[in-house]
């Protein structure tokens, strides 16, 4: 990524007002928090907005990674599910422990999980290191399967969640998940981007670009390389969490393979690596364009074809959109954004 | 830029198109089906779901609908995956008049359990599901019609008991149960071990990782182990690869008995030959030779309205359980029609014809299916219905029957069932009903 | 304790060698691309499941068999080098992550593709290979395993003497060793991708007949891939000895830790291990058994 400071041209003596910068966020707050609760409907909630949030929130986790610090992984499937099932133990074993405390000590134990299989990054790099997050990825869901103690003895190993009750206040509707859902990513990716604004944010970058030069000048690698890992498996825990209580509340092992590690990758290189904004454009275009397309495709063609084939078209399409999207526009659809919003913006600014 | 305005405008007119419309349909009865036609399980899904569509094809054409209600639906691809399944039933649960959903799939049914509850309306779980949903006490909305995972069980060992020559000479002998390493496959476990200790044969159980490619060392385990019996508790590729296997390791076919998930025509056409002389549980029968099927293929196929796109299937196992599902759900409809009237019947009228939703032989003929399956007595606290079951034999080209309809255990299974629902009324504070009207 | 059951022992072990050279064969693909283009290609999975799919169709329809290996050639050769052509040239300076999410992509599409083209149906795959259990001194051996295990082996064997004594193996070896150096010596890089490509469409057509006729053939088939990387972790990404060593490694390996390991933790290890394996070993030798250097484009 190019960070070479460019030089604008003189801002003209009459320049007009300009847009400050913590403005956007509260904007998009504002819509999410006020606006769409009083439009959408509860399919809305239920089967688009609430998948949104908890397929961000990963992203975001997996783009401080892998955008940001560089490590490729390719397990963050795994790191979900040991959210999801840990708050499920932790809710269910600990009497009395309030449910955001469980979701934080959830956080905490894939960190853990994050850290041992993030060690290997002290000595491997590309394509190595992603193998090994395939080992996390394969041993994490064979684990949960095969010892009861995590999904309580369940003689089917599938869980149900419990409700979210925040001190004695019950989130049951639709529009009351999603303010729950909203709240914890906006919490998080807030404090994702104060992390990625400091100097081990900017050592994040440093060691991905080029981890020797970044040692020469003094950046500690192996614990910057730890806590990279460490905070994105918190935050991809909190979204796993997110994904089983709130949005299918169910918890089971296969719904955390590998499909759904390659898709959280996928939103974030096609959102645009090392970027904020990319994780929820990206996850915006994945769970909303399947949809679309399956919409379209019976609108078009009816019931010519079965909802086999118009399935089969939309694999492609995502298929060809990725390949075009690395073709066209490597830096994701953030750069894009970029492009139609901020079009005297410098390259490389650090804007979310 | 006009990239980015293309994206934009497009987006718009999916968003509205998302919005969806729903217009109110009088005499119309839905049947929104969560349909997987693609993905690592599509052969089972197309004939299954074809099967279906074909009865309420045929109810349409051939009767004019159930007291002259029209049969409708409207399918969404799940790929069998849950969350698709969820935003499927969340997408077509507005639509009026849905009689009951119909997933086949394990893992959309338990994260629908907590949903159809609330909305009120059946689900149903033919041959499979969650077992504890027979107590209808507890599980007012969740039908595991004919046969749960512990009658299939228990099927499969009285079936061993009568090729063994009597339930009394199982004792000492060894069964060794080749599961798929997944929930599902873990599920009948302690059955297996309670089933041993009640007939006195000893149970090794040996997993398959998930997908199930590779099933040597497995195999080579069963070969050292020298068991009387295999049962296979497969799922997808697992079954075709277990057979190939065993031929590879010399274990005999014909001493294999696949489960209800390890049982058509596309778990052992992928084997060859290393299929012929394996048997497997059935809780409906194979052929086209039931009046039905011979409606089906005069009234729909020859029409061009079936939904099969390869005719040889008609007649398949996935495409007979779909038909005999289209039965049971049609016959409750009915059943509840006498009672509430012949219109668009509410989930909850539905609801309780399945409670009453009893076939027995004769009724079964009078439809058309005799032979087809055995009998059905569902009641407001066992959503099973006392399916019985069958095991049909591969010949290389079909499926043959070789056993007559055999009845699970299910005094001894029970006590564990409502142990178990029991647990779930107290965890999540049900209350346990006292009769079909609460 | 009961003795040491040797022949059981023998009997792990052989199989899981036959089935690591199986693994080497689907990982050799991978080492052909990876060596010219430094391109990890994730959709030699979705290849193979093309390839078998399209063999075993054009069969059900009556092509004969060698007609129909020819045409389904012919398809291989031309979606290798439409892969090359409309995916790859277009992103030759990209990162290698960018690369892997492209080809990533590409089996979504080529896996759509296929199953549109000849439906999704489970099919049977008959080479004409018997499997009938063959017993050497109380040792089983599956006589399909040893016929697929020589054909793989034979592959090999072809490449690597490609690779060493004609032109075009020679200047594949300088394109993976040194790309401009190549190039100044005027070796024609587009033409050599284009054929490199086509090679690996002929490993994919291989293995997928193989497995095909393995596990049957159906989506899952392209699942082999998710096997053949770590075969590559421990033999180097870009060595095809590695890749058959590494095969034979991990075979062996994971069959005896799920007969003699599994059942201390219930069984099912066989889908980790591997990977665990591997990753250990790389622990210590972070280069794998005989690759070069560490995976990294400057």
């Amino acid at each position: 990524m190019n960070t070479a400071v460019t030089s604008l041209p003189a801002r003209p003596a009459t320049a007009a007002w300009r847009w400050p910068a913590w403005a956007t966020p509260l904007a998009w707050l504002a819509i999410a928090y006020i606006a769409v609760p009083l439009v959408a409907t509860d399919y809305w909630f239920d089967a688009i907005l609430i998948p949104f949030l908890a397929l961000s929130l990963a992203a975001v986790g997996l783009n401080l990674l892998t955008g940001y610090a560089g490590q490729l992984s390719l397990g963050s499937a795994a790191f979900m599910a040991v959210g999801a099932f840990a708050a499920y133990n932790f809710n269910l074993r600990v009497p009395g422990l309030p449910l955001p405390v469980s979701i934080v000590l959830a956080g905490l134990a894939a960190t853990a999980v994050g850290v041992v299989f993030g060690l290997p990054s002290l000595r491997l790099r590309g394509f190595y290191l992603a193998v090994s997050t395939l080992a996390a990825q394969f041993f994490v869901q064979w684990a949960l399967t095969k010892f009861g103690w995590f999904s309580n003895h369940n003689a089917s190993g599938v869980i149900d969640t419990p409700p979210l009750a925040v001190a004695g206040f019950v989130f049951d509707t639709p529009a009351l998940r999603y303010l729950f859902a909203l709240t914890i990513v906006t919490v998080l990716t807030a404090l994702v981007w104060r992390l990625v604004n400091t100097p081990t944010g900017h050592h994040f970058v440093a060691i991905r670009d080029h981890e020797l030069a970044a040692r020469v000048t003094g950046v500690p690698v192996l614990r910057t390389k730890l806590l990279a890992f460490a905070v994105s498996s918190f935050v991809i825990g909190v979204a796993g969490v997110l994904w089983g209580f709130v949005y299918l509340r169910t918890v089971e092992p296969a719904g955390f393979n590998l499909d759904r590690s390659f898709q959280i990758l996928f939103i974030v290189i096609i959102g645009g690596l090392a970027t904020i904004r990319g994780a929820f454009l990206g996850a915006a275009l994945i769970v909303v364009f399947p949809l679309l397309l399956s919409r379209l495709g019976s609108f078009l063609f009816g019931n010519w074809f079965d909802s086999g084939v118009l399935d089969l078209s939309q694999r492609i399409v995502l298929g060809v959109l990725i390949v075009a999207f690395l073709i066209a526009e490597p830096q994701g659809l953030a750069a894009l954004w970029r492009r139609a919003f901020h079009p005297l913006s410098r390259s490389g600014d650090s804007t979310p | 830029m006009t990239f980015t305005r293309k994206l934009k405008t497009a987006l718009l007119a999916g968003a509205l198109a998302l919005a969806g419309t729903q217009a109110a349909q009088a005499d119309e009865q839905f049947f929104p089906l969560q349909s997987y036609r693609v993905g690592p399980y599509a052969a089972g899904g197309t004939g299954f779901f074809g099967g279906f569509i074909d009865y309420l094809n045929l109810v349409n054409t051939r009767d004019g609908g159930v007291g002259g209600v029209k049969l409708t639906w409207e399918e969404g691809e799940t790929q069998y995956e849950v969350e698709r399944g969820v935003e499927v039933y969340e997408r077509l649960k507005t639509k009026p008049g849905i009689a009951t959903w119909n997933p086949l799939s394990v893992g959309i049914a338990y994260a629908l359990i907590d949903r159809v509850t609330a909305d009120k309306v059946p689900l149903l779980t033919i041959n499979h599901g969650r077992t504890d949903t027979t107590d209808g006490r507890v599980f007012k909305y969740i039908f595991p019609l004919l046969v749960n995972p512990y009658s299939e069980t228990s099927g499969i060992v009285n079936y061993i008991a009568t090729k063994v020559g009597g339930a009394d000479k199982l004792k000492g002998k060894k069964i060794v149960v080749l599961y798929h390493g997944s929930p599902y496959g873990k599920e009948t476990i302690p059955i297996y071990e309670l089933l041993a200790k009640q007939y006195g044969f000893t149970v090794q159980q040996i997993e398959v990782p998930h997908p199930g490619n590779e099933q040597q060392s497995q195999w080579l385990t069963i070969r050292r182990a020298k068991p009387d019996y295999v049962v296979l508790r497969g799922w997808g590729v697992m079954n075709p690869v277990a057979l190939k296997t065993a031929q590879k390791t010399g274990f005999p076919a014909d001493r294999i008995v696949g489960n209800i998930w390890s049982n058509s025509e596309e778990d052992v056409i992928p084997a060859g030959d290393a299929a012929k002389g394996y048997v497997a549980i059935t809780s409906v029968a194979p052929g086209t030779q039931y009046p039905v099927l011979q409606d089906i293929q005069k009234t729909v196929y020859d029409a061009g309205k079936g939904n099969l796109q390869d005719k040889k299937r008609i007649g398949s196992v996935y495409h007979n359980l779909g038909v005999l599902n289209g039965i049971l759900n049609v016959e409750a409809i009915r059943i509840a029609q006498a009672k509430f009237g012949k219109r668009t019947l509410t989930g909850d009228e539905v609801r309780w014809g399945l409670e009453n939703l009893k076939i027995d032989e004769a009724r079964a003929a009078a439809l058309g299916a005799k032979g087809l399956f055995h009998s059905i007595n569902v009641t407001w606290d066992n959503h099973e219905g006392d399916g019985r079951v069958a095991f049909q034999q591969w010949d290389g080209g079909k499926w043959n029957v070789v056993s007559d309809w055999i009845a699970p255990d299910w005094k001894l299974l029970r006590p564990v069932i409502e142990k178990s629902s029991l647990a779930y009324a107290k965890e999540k504070n049900v209350k346990v009903r006292k009769s079909i009207d609460d | 304790m009961e003795a040491f059951d040797f022949a059981f022992f023998a009997e792990v072990l052989l199989g899981g060698l036959l089935s690591g050279v199986m693994y080497a064969l689907v990982a050799i693909g991978f080492v052909l691309i990876y060596k010219t283009s430094g391109v990890l290609n994730f959709a030699q999975g979705a290849q193979l499941l093309f390839a078998a799919l399209t063999f075993v169709s054009l069969v059900e329809r009556g092509v004969p068999f060698a007609l129909a290996l020819g045409l389904t050639f012919a398809l291989m050769l031309l979606l290798g080098l439409v892969i090359e052509r409309a995916v790859l040239r277009p992103l030759v300076n990209q990162p290698p992550i960018t690369l892997f999410m492209a080809t990533l992509g590409l089996s979504y599409v080529i896996e759509g593709v296929a199953q549109l083209l000849w439906g999704t149906q489970v099919h049977e795959l008959d080479l004409g290979l018997a499997d009938t259990p063959l017993e050497f001194a109380g040792v089983l051996v599956s006589s399909f395993d040893l016929a697929a295990a020589g054909i793989a082996a034979l592959m090999v064997a072809l490449l690597s003497a490609f690779f060493r004594f004609t032109r075009t193996g020679l200047a594949f070896r300088a394109v993976a060793d040194d790309t401009f150096a190549a190039l100044a010596v005027g070796l024609r890089l587009p033409r050599i991708w284009a054929t490199v490509w086509a090679a690996a469409g002929v490993i994919a057509l291989v293995a997928g007949l193989l497995w095909g006729a393995r596990l049957g053939v159906q989506f899952s088939l392209s699942l082999v891939v998710l096997k053949a990387l770590p075969v590559l972790v421990l033999g180097g990404f870009d060595s095809i000895l590695g890749a058959i060593v590494g095969g034979l490694v991990v075979g062996a390996l994971e069959k005896l830790a799920e007969v003699y390991l599994g059942p201390f933790v219930g069984g099912g290890i066989e889908g980790w291990f591997a990977y665990v394996a591997a990753l250990a070993f790389l622990l210590v030798k972070p280069g794998g058994l005989f690759g070069q250097r560490l995976v990294e484009r400057a």
